[in-house]
């Protein structure tokens, strides 16, 4: 709980620091600040103690926590790199800063909510945060209309969640998950509750942009300036992931009343929406030339794997975090280098990325050990997470999904590897520039905590156990 | 003292060569693949002595993984052959000049690291880690230092890329499977499982996918002839002299052990295809114009023998097919380091534009003379000890099997000697050959001597391979 009102507190202080004129010493003291609250959540969490507030709206269970850990450390980066990227911009950067710090409210709201209401709270903080961000670039005509196209689709996706809620409150009588939970093991139920949680996870699905309602995704991720690309690739998607399985926890979707029949079709549309996110984000990839497409279709497939948890439910949550860490880290090394590479640019082609491996070898590197990650080859988290997964569905039963994600894997290998290639066999098209520390900082940093955490895969799964 | 330190060394060998600067990268790297040699002697000696130098420690808990090595005679034979093909290789390297140099040494030691780690590791997780490790660098190798265009070089390196890990993520889904039923990667634990018929079949056709492909046996050696001719020849050695040996080992290692019912139900269909590659490779290695190519089409047929032999079951095949591995190991690297010394002096590659060596480079044509008749298997040398034995296993099961593999010796003495004849004779070459220099003396000298000595007297490796092999034989035919 100290974690969201810290936080809120901070995004307060961004917000009234340009008033004093601390516009130069902002990011600092937000990392610091950050950094005090990652350190007060994870002493907390040591602790052990589950402590719900208000009402029980919120709780502050070992599963919020160690989500909340993650996304804050994401957004310590997406700060540290708000330092060069809004250089230019010095006027707004305290807005866009607290915007970020806002959305992690958002974020942790999602993660630790114990009512509905909270929920919702939760992701419009997210959501609002993130349109606004999209849209940030206000003389970009790309960014206008990612902006204004996710905010369409995207409250379009909230009013579903938010009918979702109102069936489910009209069935059960109740906002709070663990009332819900209760009386959804009745019997008889009333025929609006699946209505309203089929709608909720409808929601959902578009948050996490899973096949077949991924299409705002890679207009989106190609208009919005690099930095609010990373975190809607890093940071929103696995809050937005994290937030389903615990909506699907919580509603027993995986118990399913009792219900055989019901069960078995949520197993089956979760499979189908499995392969259909693997499957179509991995070929789409493949036909980019556009780094930010892609990588928005890679992360469309990645939902795809990450949907492979909620079918093996018995202790997933490990591998959902773990798979979000590796994935997230990963992900925000990879825009680290993206960042830096088409800063000045006017698009984001595979063809900036050309000799990269000669002028800047260390940026390369970043960028390869990045994209090894993704594609799940070992010493990189990327693999374990995978095979976590993998595991878990074989436990359950579910072979065909597996073969689906291995065949899968083998495919982004291909669109990957464009990169890659980029890097070290073509010639570099410009003349070595200066790169700022922060992208070194990032990218060195969160490549290093993934192979570290793919060597000691105990670090992260012990949080949760 | 265990056979971690050997990893150790090699891992610790890789940063400092990337750190020594490209001027000393090569004597940096050969000095850290003669420590790992000489440490591995020592453990060899210790483990002849009856010393456990094994290892077992936790690592991961959930999932279940330790980080265990597993060093019994067969493990300790194939990496005595990596750690001293490795000095070879980098030794070879020394008339080359690399960009970037330090990078490159750095990337032939780790791969060294990895496959170390593939033949030690009694884990299947660790396993599969360094089989996938292994692949990194040497895609680095042939993709920045290769020869040729670009563009094709590109292709074929990633086709590569994209066909070996294709196979190894079904062995990995199997190892998941595996995992499942089991609750432990350990191979002890995973041969003591009671797997039905069905799965069984399933378990081995997944890792025969990872294994046919790194083998290569047909139809999916594809990928093969292109990239040992576009890799640089150092590239080619460490693929063709190592890596494709860890497909074979893990044939002997974790397929057979794991799946016994299904090795002997395709047994018949498993032999044909390795025997189909041999006549297929030495088939098409008759037609090849460019000399890296035939020598690739040559390792093909070889390879299949060795497979064929792995797949027999027996003690006789096995036993054959580990000796053919380590002599067609040096042999390989021998012919492709030939190769390489015509290159340095034609700067080609093209059978057509060689010719008349013989009488400006004695010492040199003699040499390469002894490497293409122990590549034929010539009695005396150490090539010869594991194909007749791989073809007696053969006659054993089907005396078919060995009249159609006994054709790699007319086929392979055919191809290998018209090769020698269009490169080595003829007419003087209008193009000046300098004889060898010490350096390369030195390496061809080492592998002769490597192959003749253990031709004539094989005890010693067979001593150290044999004992093990009857142990995964028990567990086969348990």
């Amino acid at each position: 709980m100290i974690t969201l009102i810290a936080i809120t507190a901070l995004g307060v202080f961004c917000l009234i620091a340009e008033i004093f004129n601390l516009r130069k010493a902002l990011v600092p003291i937000t990392v610091l600040g950050l950094l005090g609250v990652l350190g007060s959540t994870l002493h907390l969490y040591s602790f052990g103690e589950l402590s719900s507030n208000y009402d029980n709206m919120i709780v502050a269970d070992k599963f919020a926590t160690a989500f909340s850990s993650l996304f804050i450390l994401l957004t310590i980066f997406l700060v540290i790199m708000s330092h060069d990227v809004y250089k230019e911009h010095q006027t707004k950067i305290s807005d866009f800063i607290a915007i970020k710090v806002f959305l992690l409210a958002g974020a942790i709201a999602m993660v630790s909510f114990t009512n509905l209401s909270m929920f919702f709270l939760g992701i419009e903080t997210l959501s609002i945060s993130l349109y606004v961000l999209a849209g940030s670039s206000r003389l970009s005509i790309k960014s206008n209309e990612a902006g204004m196209k996710y905010f369409l689709l995207g409250s379009f996706a909230s009013g579903i969640i938010l009918f979702g809620i109102c069936l489910i409150y009209g069935a059960m009588g109740s906002f709070d998950i663990a009332e819900i939970s209760n009386r959804s093991l009745s019997a008889e139920l009333p025929i609006w509750f699946p209505i309203g949680v089929v709608l909720v996870v409808i929601g959902m699905f578009f948050k996490i942009a899973a096949v077949p309602f991924h299409f705002w995704a890679p207009d989106v991720y190609e208009g919005a300036p690099s930095l609010v690309t990373a975190t809607m690739s890093t940071l929103a998607k696995v809050v937005a992931f994290a937030t389903l399985y615990k909506l699907v926890v919580a509603l027993n979707l995986h118990l399913s009343f009792d219900n055989q029949d019901l069960l078995t079709s949520f197993q089956l549309i979760v499979i189908i929406i499995s392969i259909a996110s693997m499957t179509v984000g991995n070929i789409m990839a493949l036909r980019q030339n556009n780094v930010k497409r892609m990588l928005a279709f890679s992360g469309i497939s990645h939902a795809g794997f990450m949907l492979m948890a909620l079918l093996g439910m018995a202790d997933s949550s490990t591998s959902i975090l773990y798979y979000a860490a590796a994935y997230a880290l990963a992900g925000m090394a990879a825009f680290s280098v993206i960042i830096y590479i088409t800063k000045d640019k006017d698009n984001e082609d595979i063809i900036n990325f050309n000799g990269l491996g000669k002028t800047n070898p260390i940026l390369a590197a970043v960028l390869t050990a990045a994209l090894l990650s993704m594609a799940g080859i070992p010493i990189f988290a990327g693999f374990l997470a995978k095979f976590m997964l993998f595991t878990q569905a074989i436990k359950a039963g579910f072979l065909v999904v597996v073969i689906a994600g291995v065949v899968n894997s083998i495919i982004s290998v291909g669109y990957y590897f464009k990169l890659i290639l980029a890097m070290y066999t073509k010639e570099p098209t410009e003349e070595k520039r200066p790169t700022p520390i922060v992208y070194y900082i990032v990218g060195v940093t969160s490549i290093i905590i993934n192979i570290i955490i793919g060597l000691y895969p105990s670090l992260v799964t012990n949080l949760l156990r | 003292m265990n056979v971690s330190i050997i990893l150790f060394i090699l891992l610790i060998g890789a940063l400092a060569t990337f750190l020594s600067g490209n001027k000393s990268a090569s004597k940096v790297a050969l000095f850290f693949s003669l420590v790992a040699l000489g440490c591995t002697s020592v453990l060899v000696n210790q483990y002849l002595n009856g010393a456990n130098i094994s290892l077992n420690n936790p690592w991961i808990l959930q999932p279940n993984v330790s980080f265990a090595l597993n060093a019994d005679g067969l493990a300790l034979a194939l990496v005595l052959l990596t750690v001293s093909l490795t000095p070879i290789i980098i030794f070879s390297g020394f008339g080359n000049k690399f960009e970037n140099s330090k990078n490159f040494y750095a990337l032939v030691l780790f791969m060294a690291f990895a496959m170390t780690g593939t033949f030690l590791a009694s884990d299947g997780f660790l396993y599969y880690i360094f089989w996938e490790l292994s692949l990194i660098p040497i895609y680095f190798i042939a993709l920045v230092w290769g020869n040729g265009d670009a563009e094709e070089r590109k292709k074929a390196v990633v086709k590569f890329f994209i066909y070996t890990l294709a196979g190894s993520l079904f062995m990995l889904v199997a190892f998941a499977y595996l995992y499942s039923k089991a609750g432990s990667f350990l191979v002890s634990d995973l041969t003591k499982l009671n797997l039905t018929a069905t799965e069984q079949t399933w378990i081995f056709f997944a890792f025969f996918f990872a294994y046919a492909i790194k083998i290569p046996i047909i139809p999916f050696h594809t990928w093969q002839a292109k990239v040992y001719q576009k890799a640089p020849t150092i590239g080619t050695m460490l693929l063709s002299g190592i890596m494709l040996k860890m497909g074979l080992y893990s044939v002997i290692r974790w397929q057979l052990p794991i799946a016994p019912l299904a090795a002997k139900t395709y047994m018949p269909t498993l032999i044909g295809l390795s025997i189909a590659g041999v006549i297929y490779g030495s088939i098409v290695a008759l037609r090849q114009k460019d000399l890296k190519k035939l020598l690739a089409y040559s390792s093909l047929a070889h390879v299949g023998l060795i497979a064929a032999g792995c797949y027999t079951v027996t003690a006789a095949g096995l036993s054959g097919a580990v000796s053919q591995m380590i002599a067609h190991g040096f042999v390989i690297v021998g012919l492709f380091f030939a190769a390489e010394v015509i290159f340095r002096r034609f700067g080609t590659y093209k059978i057509d534009e060689m010719g008349g060596i013989r009488s400006q480079a004695t010492k040199f044509t003699s040499m390469f003379m002894i490497l293409v008749l122990a590549s034929v298997a010539l009695p005396g040398t150490f090539n010869f000890i594991g194909e007749f034995t791989v073809l007696y296993s053969l006659s054993q099961v089907n005396i078919w099997f060995a009249v159609l593999g006994g054709t790699t010796i007319i086929l392979g003495a055919y191809y290998m000697l018209k090769m020698f004849q269009n490169v080595m004779l003829g007419e003087t070459n209008t193009k000046v050959f300098a004889d060898v220099t010490t350096n390369e003396t030195i390496v061809f000298v080492i592998i002769i001597a490597f192959l003749i000595f253990y031709g004539l007297y094989p005890k010693p490796i067979v001593d150290l391979v044999n004992p093990s092999i009857v142990e995964i034989l028990k567990q086969i035919n348990r």
